[in-house]
């Protein structure tokens, strides 16, 4: 039952942007049609999976196919169920925002194409999650690959965005080519293309390797991991923000998705695997985060946090494979409750600060942090929606962010606590780099936050900003309700979470300790609660002493200065520079200023950016220096079929003797 | 004696002792510069006389300016729920605390930071951009010496990690917990703002720190501040007497006393550090900071090899 209502959500979500195609250009009915179709088979799709949880029963749905060895097989599980909720929520609250944000009288070129893909793109990656075969997990990449670069192309007219999807192109093609040859593996080792447990010892320790690269460059190159994650900062920024919020809340957990199932599929996974996940999530977390303070784009400074928190679930799930090879159900536990309940609480907080940051860019009609400020007089409402999307990014209490990381906090330093197994050391190690990437992170969104919405206004655009209209804030208050609900109340989840634990490593089902047995959440919960009441006790009491007293409104002090104006407050750029500073022997910041000024200085301009050093400095020149390389190469390509058709008369001559 | 009784004073010992280690870190360096110095209960008086003052507020400002204080105050009060005092529980004690007071610290630094940039001033800018990534670099050194302390106990609870057991490791692996007392110690002079890293007596606005994020709050909300002031080196204070002299007497009527007495000493030894050092240049802080991470990195080296 679950399955099918999945699947009816699936067909429908794909097919909702059609009748819109044969709808007006320039009126509002093709949008409202082809919403409210996204809805429904949202809808239908998330009470599949409540379905799932409640009754806890799964029909496979398994049908011939024509491709050999490949058959339509689709399943549900407590590990598809946890991704499936966020494809269908983000994709259901991203198309009702869009009627708001993206109207079709207001977009008449691209907002066919627009909604056209984002219901192929939710139904692409619902399909990759329940799919139980290689070659419908296939089919639903490809769709999720060719729907994204399309959403990224919305407004192709504009030269940054081709060249953004181009990347993301040729990004996605690599995937899809090591995820080809991934699955070849494991059809050598299971002897079929299903998706499933591979036996014991079926996987030479070499294949095993393979298996590993391949999946982490197919896998983590969607995800964003460093160094793969060089087609995320631009495509993040230059798409409508409604497609970045599913494109970094959503999309690039389908790479997690990935990894996360691969890695179930080895009973006694190397230890070194563990491991080196461990160390590429330390690695993306704290990159991510130090990227992201140098940015001076709002969407793409986002889009660095979304590096960072992909390696925040990479740690979590590093540490539940440390804990497989060494029979620590604990970590196994911890480490994966955590990283799953990240990939929910990014996709909630990640979608809502992109949505907010929507909201300011259709207000102010620019993304650039130092020309915004003072939006919280204006907007209100954004303000707050961004403002708890920051702390809850930061993994701040009250909010939801802090439960997943208090989990692998948690997972990390039972590391060190010896338990009825081993222990192993080093893995603690991670915990004080976590501790780095939350204050880090704490330093960028006081950045962003504090240069974009409190202050004064920096420009003319921001100065003239409204408010948004109730229908692109709607989705953004269910965002910020889903944050407080699981900072305040982790218990409610915690089934849920379990069951993707067991999916996970079924052999914990019997045995293994339970979440809830190992995370107090429910102290988490009362500790929430008590900051919250406090927090506004303590606002009562303030509010009354001022209400009591003498109040008087005066210029910010300015040592004795009182016409301040707005270019005289800090700037986002000024405020990240001693952290780009210490950190700069990684980030490598370009500056470009006036070597020596003149007796008598004349106008003069400074200027700073953090570009992405693998984009810039690895990949652009190794693709120059091969493209160089192979140019030799044309001396075969004449132009003329006859000439080809000789070297394939050649080729086959030489295969002959070959054999 | 049940836990109600310790639960009673250790909250009432929370909230009323740390304006005295202000006052007391003020006498101190009254008398190391020749001074007769303040009354040692002059911060009560000051906030007395702060919460019945009245306020100006800047035009620019909005509410997030006003949430600044009552946040930090708040997370500051209920972190001190969280610490072992003297007799090394606390209130409040459960799996991963040490995780909740740490980022509850973080979410005070957050809305202070943001409250000193709702002004628009360049210097409040400043201050906070300071305040923010300094505590980048104390944020690891805190949880190394945790590592330490989780590896010494094989507990996960601060109240066991700084417990009565840990007197029995000052002896065996006494030279790691004296890493991470100097590696916390460092700390508590950063996260406080006391010399070297910051002067809370100076006059320019440009070198400061801590300070000149504030320069706008004033009346109760400024009083506030200084409270959540207060409480942090108290939190922090606790946490390095606990580290320090972690024995307990057996009896509450022994252990409060030392305990209170620990605390006047580490705020002794605050003033003299203010006394006979000067601040360093700004961007020698973060070497300090990563020399503090250093410290208790080789501690839990120490540890483990």
């Amino acid at each position: 039952m679950s399955e099918s209502l999945v699947l009816l959500g699936i067909i429908i979500a794909a097919s909702s942007g059609v009748p819109g195609l044969l709808l007006g250009r320039t009126s509002m009915s093709g949008q409202w049609v082809t919403t409210f179709l996204a809805v429904l088979g949202a809808g239908l799709g998330l009470g599949g999976v409540v379905w799932f949880w409640a009754t806890g029963e799964s029909q496979p749905v398994v049908l011939p196919w024509s491709i050999p060895g490949a058959e339509f097989s689709v399943a549900m599980d407590g590990l598809s169920a946890i991704f499936l909720v966020p494809v269908f929520l983000i994709s259901l609250l991203g198309n009702i925002y869009g009627l708001g944000y993206w109207k079709q009288t207001e977009h008449p070129k691209n907002g066919r194409k627009l909604r056209l893909f984002y219901g192929t793109l939710t139904a692409g990656m619902a399909l990759l999650v329940i799919a139980r075969n290689s070659i419908p997990f296939l089919f639903g990449w490809e769709i999720m690959g060719l729907s994204t670069f399309f959403l990224i192309g919305t407004e192709d007219h504009k030269k940054e965005v081709r060249e953004a999807a181009w990347i993301y192109l040729v990004v996605t093609h690599v995937a899809t080519l090591s995820l080809f040859a991934l699955f070849a593996l494991l059809r050598v080792a299971n002897g079929s293309f299903a998706l499933a447990p591979l036996r014991e010892n079926s996987l030479s320790p070499g294949m095993a390797t393979a298996v590993l690269i391949l999946a982490l460059v197919g896998f983590g190159s969607k995800g964003g991991i460093m160094p793969l994650h060089v087609w995320l900062p631009s495509a993040h920024a230059v798409a409508p923000s409604h497609v970045s919020a599913i494109m970094s809340g959503v999309n690039i957990k389908m790479g997690i998705y990935g990894l996360v199932r691969i890695t179930s599929f080895l009973p006694h996974p190397p230890r070194e695997w563990g491991i080196l996940l461990l160390g590429l999530g330390v690695a993306s977390g704290v990159l991510g985060v130090l990227f992201a303070i140098g940015q001076h784009d709002l969407k793409r400074l986002l889009a660095y946090h979304s590096i960072e928190n992909i390696g925040i679930i990479v740690m979590g799930l590093g540490l539940a494979l440390i804990g497989r090879s060494s029979n620590r159900a604990d970590w196994v536990v911890l480490g994966l409750g955590g990283a799953l309940l990240h990939v929910w609480n990014h996709a909630l907080f990640k979608a809502l600060l992109f949505l907010s940051a929507g909201s300011v860019i259709h207000a102010v009609h620019t993304r650039e942090i130092d020309h915004l400020g003072g939006l919280g007089k204006a907007m209100p409402r954004t303000s707050f929606c961004f403002l708890i999307g920051a702390v809850a990014i930061c993994g701040l209490p009250p909010l939801n962010g802090f439960v997943s990381e208090f989990l692998i906090y948690l997972g990390l330093f039972r590391t060190l606590v010896d338990g009825e197994g081993t222990s192993f050391t080093g893995a603690s190690f991670a915990a004080p780099a976590l501790a780095l990437i939350g204050a880090l992170a704490v330093a960028c969104f006081v950045k962003v936050y504090g240069a974009a919405f409190l202050g004064t206004a920096r420009s003319e655009h921001a100065r003239h900003a409204h408010e948004s209209p109730s229908i692109m804030l709607g989705p953004m208050g269910v965002l910020v309700a889903c944050c407080f609900l699981i900072g305040l109340a982790p218990l409610l989840i915690a089934p849920f979470l379990q069951q993707g634990i067991w999916a996970w490593a079924p052999d914990l089902k019997d045995s293994g300790p339970r979440l809830t047995m190992l995370a107090p959440l429910e102290w988490i919960a009362v500790m929430g609660l008590l900051l919250n009441i406090t927090v506004l006790l303590g606002g009562v009491v303030l509010w009354m002493r001022l209400r009591r007293s003498v109040v008087d409104e005066g210029a910010t002090w300015g040592c004795g200065y009182v016409a301040p104006t707005p270019r005289m407050q800090y700037t986002s750029s000024s405020f990240a520079q001693m952290l780009v500073g210490i950190f700069g022997w990684v980030l490598r910041p370009r500056t470009r200023q006036p070597k020596e000024l003149p007796l008598f200085p004349g106008e003069t301009d400074f200027h700073s950016e953090v570009p992405d050093r693998v984009l810039d400095d690895v990949l652009l020149p190794t693709f120059r220096f091969g493209a160089w390389l192979f140019s030799w190469f044309r001396v075969f390509q004449q132009g003329n079929i006859q000439i080809y058709l000789l070297y394939i008369f050649l080729a086959l001559i030489a295969l002959l003797f070959w054999r | 004696m049940g836990t109600i009784f310790h639960d009673v004073v250790h909250i009432l010992l929370a909230l009323g002792l740390p304006p005295l280690l202000l006052g007391v870190i003020a006498k101190t360096k009254a008398l190391f510069a020749g001074r007769a110095g303040p009354p040692v209960l002059q911060p009560y008086y000051d906030l007395i006389k702060l919460f019945q003052k009245g306020s100006v507020f800047s035009t620019t400002t909005t509410w997030v300016f006003r949430a600044g204080p009552v946040v930090a105050l708040v997370t500051v009060v209920i972190a001190t729920l969280l610490i072992p005092l003297a007799d090394a529980t606390a209130p409040v004690s459960f799996t991963g605390d040490f995780v909740l007071l740490a980022y509850l610290l973080g979410l005070g630094r957050f809305f202070t930071a943001s409250a000193a940039l709702d002004t628009g001033s360049p210097f409040e800018g400043m201050g906070a951009a300071r305040e923010v990534t300094f505590a980048c670099l104390a944020e690891p050194a805190f949880f190394l010496g945790l590592l330490v302390l989780a590896k010494l106990s094989g507990s996960l609870q601060l109240a066991d990690m700084l417990g009565s057991s840990l007197a029995s490791h000052w002896t065996a692996d006494g030279e790691s917990l004296v890493l991470v007392l100097l590696s916390w110690f460092i700390i508590l002079l950063a996260e406080n703002s006391r010399i070297p890293f910051d002067d809370p007596n100076t006059h320019l606005e440009l070198t400061m720190i801590h300070e000149v994020m504030v320069l706008d709050h004033s009346g109760p909300a400024y009083g506030m501040i200084l409270y959540g002031a207060a409480l942090k080196l108290f939190v922090f204070g606790a946490l390095v007497v606990r580290l320090a002299f972690p024995m307990t007497g057996g009896s509450p009527w022994l252990d409060w006393p030392i305990f209170v007495g620990g605390m006047l000493v580490v705020a002794v030894v605050i003033g003299v550090v203010e006394s006979i050092m000067a601040r360093l240049p700004m961007p020698h802080v973060p070497v300090l900071l990563v020399a503090a991470c250093l410290l208790s990195g080789f501690g839990i080296i120490l540890l483990v090899r």
